[in-house]
């Protein structure tokens, strides 16, 4: 289990990135974190992972405190990022670096066949396409096993085709562990195809505007009524998200109604 | 360059077949660069042939070759070459070693950068040969004062390029160090060398490139043997063809350790994804 206690970053420089921040996620639960661009979210997402430190709160996995990247949580970034010197196969086996080789590498395969591209195993980062290089990403995440899997806008530069197919995959890739998932995305569909919670954030300062549970069975269709019905809740606490946005002074002009508004 | 060999590599493919059109291309491009020098060569030897020209001063082609063949019999060649080969050899690796190091904590580190590199890019506008003066008082006029000559020549484009590489290495990529707990050493080992390999040959080489400028200047300020004695002597001597058959030995030892040392790399370097890739991977594959 998850613990995200009353979490907070202010950044050196004095802005408020994310404050007073508490959730929980349950082993086996996929849960996206949804809301406007600078609305804290990949914050939260990097101090989850233990990239960055919160200034405030504490983060928790299974009675550990989390401080620093841990092994047991695994994460795929916005972009691939993998490295270019290494092989497609050498980059899915980066993260098993205390293991025999002969068992990493056999471990790699696995995974790079799993995401569908084990042909590719020998060639160079460079000739994959986006949507490849990002699933060899996913596969580097995924084949150390990890309990948490954080993922920051994973499918955000990828065409819309590409997009549908990797949130798919990604699903049929997550069903082999099912670590406990955290979702960073703008995508409102990729939230609810995704998760069993979305939880929309605003901004100034970053924090959960409202949480909404999406209980459609998987696999989900993206034309079915429940997911047309769930979408316009998470549409709706959006636009609510953003409307105070718009106009913040009056929220300055009327402090007691503004703080009524965000909790 | 590139248009010439496109041409080339394009137009036999209208007549000939496949096979024989990559044999010619293969040949044909480096061949092309060897044409200028050698219709010039020709053209002057013809000049001198014909009596137009004495050739006392700009010896032709024929009378290089001579003294090159008469200096290798001799053994003189090779004394002066290897002199100056161990030259370069010395102050090279010198200067390599002291700039690797300095430029890494240069990049790595704020703090030694701040303190460190506005002497060192105070220095690096100094004139090299304004050091020899104090280089011989220090040092003597023998071998080490020659070689500290190339050492600091070596140094500056190399800690410059080290620098630079440590500092431009993408921030991105470490963090995915970071996310797997790379330790300290293995973060250097698995990211930043390999992140900054790229970079670091090309300041070896043109690290290497000032090497061999500063050997002549060291050799030229008092040596008995190398190639830039033999450049004096032959001034001295009035004897051109000493002079050039020097100078082409430079050419050919230049591009020969340039080349040793982009060879030695290359294994190193295949994952690059450089904008001439494509063409270079053609070249490969036929």
């Amino acid at each position: 289990m998850l613990n995200v206690e009353n979490v907070g970053k202010t950044y050196p420089n004095g802005v408020r990135a994310l404050e007073g921040t508490s959730f929980t996620v349950e082993p086996g639960e996929i849960v996206a974190v949804i809301g406007g661009s600078g609305c804290g979210k990949s914050t939260l997402l990097r101090a989850i992972s233990g990239l960055d430190r919160p200034t405030r709160g504490r983060i928790v996995l299974d009675g550990e405190p989390i401080t620093a990247p841990h092994e047991k949580i695994g994460i795929v970034f916005q972009e691939p990022r993998l490295l270019p010197w290494l092989t497609v196969a050498d980059n899915v086996a980066f993260g098993l670096t205390d293991r025999p080789m002969s068992r990493r590498r056999h471990r790699a395969a696995g995974a790079l066949s799993r995401v569908g591209l084990a042909e590719k195993a020998q060639v160079w980062p460079r000739e994959l396409s986006g949507g490849q290089a990002q699933r060899v990403a996913i596969a580097r995440a995924l084949v150390p096993q990890p309990e948490v899997l954080l993922l920051d806008e994973p499918f955000s530069a990828l065409d819309a085709f590409t997009r549908v197919d990797l949130q798919d995959h990604l699903l049929d890739l997550w069903t082999d562990l099912r670590p406990m998932t955290i979702l960073v995305t703008h995508d409102v569909d990729e939230a609810i195809v995704l998760a069993d919670r979305i939880m929309v954030m605003r901004s100034r300062p970053g924090h959960i505007f409202e949480e909404i549970r999406a209980d459609i069975p998987r696999p989900r269709d993206r034309h079915s009524a429940a997911f047309d019905h769930v979408k316009s809740r998470v549409l709706m606490a959006l636009d609510r998200s953003l409307a105070g946005e718009r106009v913040p002074e009056i929220a300055a002009e009327h402090p007691g109604t503004g703080a009524a508004m965000w909790w | 360059m590139t248009v010439v060999s496109m041409e080339a590599a394009v137009e036999p493919a209208k007549t000939q077949t496949p096979a024989r059109k990559r044999s010619l291309a293969r040949f044909a491009r480096p061949m092309l660069g060897l044409l200028v020098p050698v219709v010039l060569a020709a053209g002057w030897e013809l000049v001198v042939q014909l009596g137009w020209s004495t050739g006392r001063l700009v010896p032709p082609p024929s009378r290089i070759y001579a003294e090159f063949a008469e200096l290798a019999r001799s053994g003189e060649l090779l004394r002066h070459v290897t002199a100056t080969l161990l030259r370069v050899a010395a102050g090279f690796a010198a200067g390599t070693v002291v700039a690797t190091v300095l430029g890494a904590i240069a990049g790595y580190s704020t703090m030694v950068r701040r303190l460190i590199d506005p002497s060192l890019q105070g220095l690096r506008a100094v004139p090299s040969i304004a050091w020899i003066p104090l280089f011989i008082l220090w040092l003597g006029i023998f071998e080490t004062s020659k070689v500290a000559l190339i050492a600091v020549g070596v140094f500056f484009p190399i800690y410059l390029g080290v620098m630079g590489a440590v500092l431009s290495v993408d921030r991105k990529i470490v963090e995915v160090g970071r996310a797997f707990r790379l330790s300290g050493p293995a973060m250097v080992r698995r990211i930043l060398l390999p992140a900054v390999l790229p970079a670091y040959v090309i300041a070896l080489r043109s690290g290497l490139g000032l090497g061999w400028m500063f050997v002549i200047a060291a050799e030229f300020m008092g040596a008995s043997e190398g190639l830039g004695y033999l450049l004096i002597d032959g001034q001295q001597l009035g004897k051109p063809a000493e002079i050039v058959a020097a100078i082409l030995a430079f050419a050919v030892l230049g591009k020969i350790t340039d080349w040793m040392i982009a060879l030695a790399a290359a294994p190193f370097l295949r994952w690059e994804d450089r904008f001439t890739r494509q063409e270079e991977t053609a070249d490969v594959e036929r």
